[in-house]
């Protein structure tokens, strides 16, 4: 077996939730962004810290909120901005309330922290709402459009290797990035996207398509992320040590209600993008015209549109991924999976990889309980069939829209019977508890043992007040370390952050 | 580790014919029936004025 050499796909995964304030006046969507995360912070952290503290100080809630210092510019820092004990980052974002999970060792842990997200946002809005007044709820759906044109993100980030030559990781993630919806699309009543020629005879022959996002992409390449979205975004933060990692900040994706979905897009990104790091990748399949076939392979529900490649041929989408598959099998056995968090984790992906394939080739209804798209497919058709409507119908969209709400009485994908693979027992664990694997580890617990000592925290640093000038800076710049098993006796063991700090010989 | 086998490729649909979801036989009458229970239940829990939620369901871009 070769050795691999890939760096260990660290992941996460950040979205921002859509909200609405259904109320007789205006709403002010930030102002009701930061409600729910104020109504989250005040209703359930700080009796974490009476909990917690004997010397309680209700005046000081600062426990957990934070200006994050190093973080992109663009980060309204005067608004609420929290860190929770899990090690996630609460906040809002533009007009959104935004959760960015924890730093995940693997595709199956990150699933677990994207549902204690939701989980997270569910009670804060049960906890909004009962300090509204009757008539007054506010809703959060887990989506990435109003149907109206305004779209809002669900972005994935992967740790990867500084030396790995970004050409080539462009080449080589484009055609995945293009064809990998037909088993990550969370699916869409309608088009968003002005036409301005016409379609070709494929597009737009039905009002349904596969995922939420491809109408908002216009370039191929690019550091936008709300204006001309790029397929490949090359913002360049590693929120990590500079000289050895990239992180690769990915834009393409739908927010999933299915577990099996989001399993399944972490779990095959990160294998092919260990691959590029390990330059084992196949021949590049690239789409002569990677925007319109990505819109092409949206709304061609058949799967059986052809996508013309810049080398002549012309392959279906299925049929590029089952290119990746094979490699990544190949990989597997020549480099093992270690990359991706070992043997179980990785075989799984795989396997699933190529059950989905296998579904969706021969009869992707069978799919209806994996994928968010089928499940939306079937649902749709079925209610358009028994109450007689078309496609435009307004309580179509009303579905669309309930598929993602996240409000337990309302939820349609609660609904549809979709596969778990997560238990209830471990998403409510992963709420306040952060991954023993990773930095997050340390930051979360430090959160709930000192945190009336830490004045700021972000994703590669922690700054204490220990009473004593100056402050005391932690650097985190390894995003691997600082896990249970590095700090997790010392953790135990420390009385206070001065101690800790004194320990770690800071 | 051990050899694997190659992957093997379904054939694309036009060379099989799979049992189309809503086709004759049990299986499928299983699974009308189990759509069937589910619009019940989503008749119950949509909204009620799925015009007017959709309308005011307005938000601005993000990221």
């Amino acid at each position: 077996m070769s050795r691999a050499v890939a760096v260990h796909k660290v992941v996460g995964i950040e979205t921002e939730f859509g909200i609405l304030h259904r109320c007789d006046g205006d709403s002010n969507p930030v102002a009701a962004s930061s409600m729910i995360i104020n109504a989250y912070v005040n209703g359930f952290l700080c009796q974490r810290v009476s909990w917690d503290f004997e010397d309680e100080q209700p005046g000081t809630d600062a426990r957990g909120f934070n200006e994050f210092d190093a973080l992109a510019p663009e980060i309204e820092t005067h608004l609420v901005n929290a860190v929770l004990t899990n090690g996630a980052r609460y906040y809002v974002d533009h007009a959104h309330p935004e959760l960015s999970t924890p730093e995940c060792s693997d595709a199956r842990q990150c699933v677990v922290y994207d549902r204690a997200a939701e989980e997270i946002l569910i009670r804060s809005m049960e906890a909004a709402n009962n300090l509204l007044p009757d008539g007054e709820e506010l809703v959060i759906h887990k989506n990435n459009s109003d149907g109206k044109g305004n779209s809002y993100g669900c972005h994935e980030n992967y740790l990867l290797d500084r030396d790995v030559p970004f050409g080539r990781i462009v080449t080589h993630i484009m055609p995945f990035f293009v064809t990998r919806q037909i088993f990550c699309g969370a699916g869409k009543i309608g088009m968003e996207v002005p036409m301005t020629e016409p379609p070709p005879t494929a597009f737009s022959d039905r009002a349904f398509q596969i995922s939420q996002r491809a109408d908002f992409f216009e370039e191929e390449v690019g550091l936008e992320t709300t204006l001309k979205r790029p397929i490949v975004n090359t913002r360049d933060e590693p929120h990590a040590d500079t000289r050895k990692y990239r992180r690769m900040h990915v834009i393409i994706g739908d927010a999933n209600m299915s577990e099996v979905q989001t399993y399944l897009k972490l779990g095959t990104t990160s294998l092919v993008l260990a691959m590029i790091d390990d330059d084992f990748v196949p021949e590049p399949l690239t789409p002569l015209v990677p925007v319109a076939a990505l819109r092409q392979v949206s709304c061609d529900t058949s799967l059986s549109a052809l996508v013309e490649l810049t080398d002549g041929r012309n392959m279906r989408a299925i049929e590029i991924q089952w290119e990746y598959l094979e490699m990544a099998r190949k990989y597997a056995q020549s480099h093992g999976l270690e990359a991706v968090g070992g043997d179980d984790v990785g075989n799984d992906v795989l396997d699933r990889w190529e059950a989905v394939l296998t579904g969706l080739e021969t009869d992707p209804m069978s799919l209806a309980s994996q994928l968010d798209w089928v499940a939306k497919l079937r649902l749709y058709e079925g209610f358009a069939q028994r109450h007689g409507l078309d496609w435009d119908d307004p309580k179509l969209a009303a579905l669309d829209l309930q598929y993602h709400d996240l409000r337990p009485s309302k939820s349609l994908s609660q609904r549809v019977g979709l596969e778990r693979i997560t238990s209830d027992d471990e998403v409510n664990e992963a709420v306040s508890v952060p991954p023993p694997t990773t930095r997050a580890y340390f930051r979360g617990r430090c959160l709930d043992k000192f945190g009336e000592q830490i004045v700021a925290a972000n994703w590669d640093s922690m700054v204490f007040d220990i009473g004593t000038d100056p402050l005391r800076r932690v650097p985190m710049l390894e995003p691997l370390r600082g896990s249970q098993t590095h700090v997790g006796n010392l953790l135990d063991e420390c009385r206070d952050a001065a101690d800790l700090l004194r320990r770690l010989g800071n | 580790m051990a050899e694997r086998e190659q992957v093997r490729r379904t054939p694309p649909r036009e060379t099989e014919s799979p049992a189309p979801v809503g086709a004759t036989g049990e299986g499928a009458t299983e699974l009308k029936a189990e759509l069937d229970d589910l619009l019940d239940e989503i008749d119950d829990v949509l909204e009620t004025n799925a015009e007017e939620f959709v309308k005011n369901y307005v938000q601005k871009g993000g990221e």
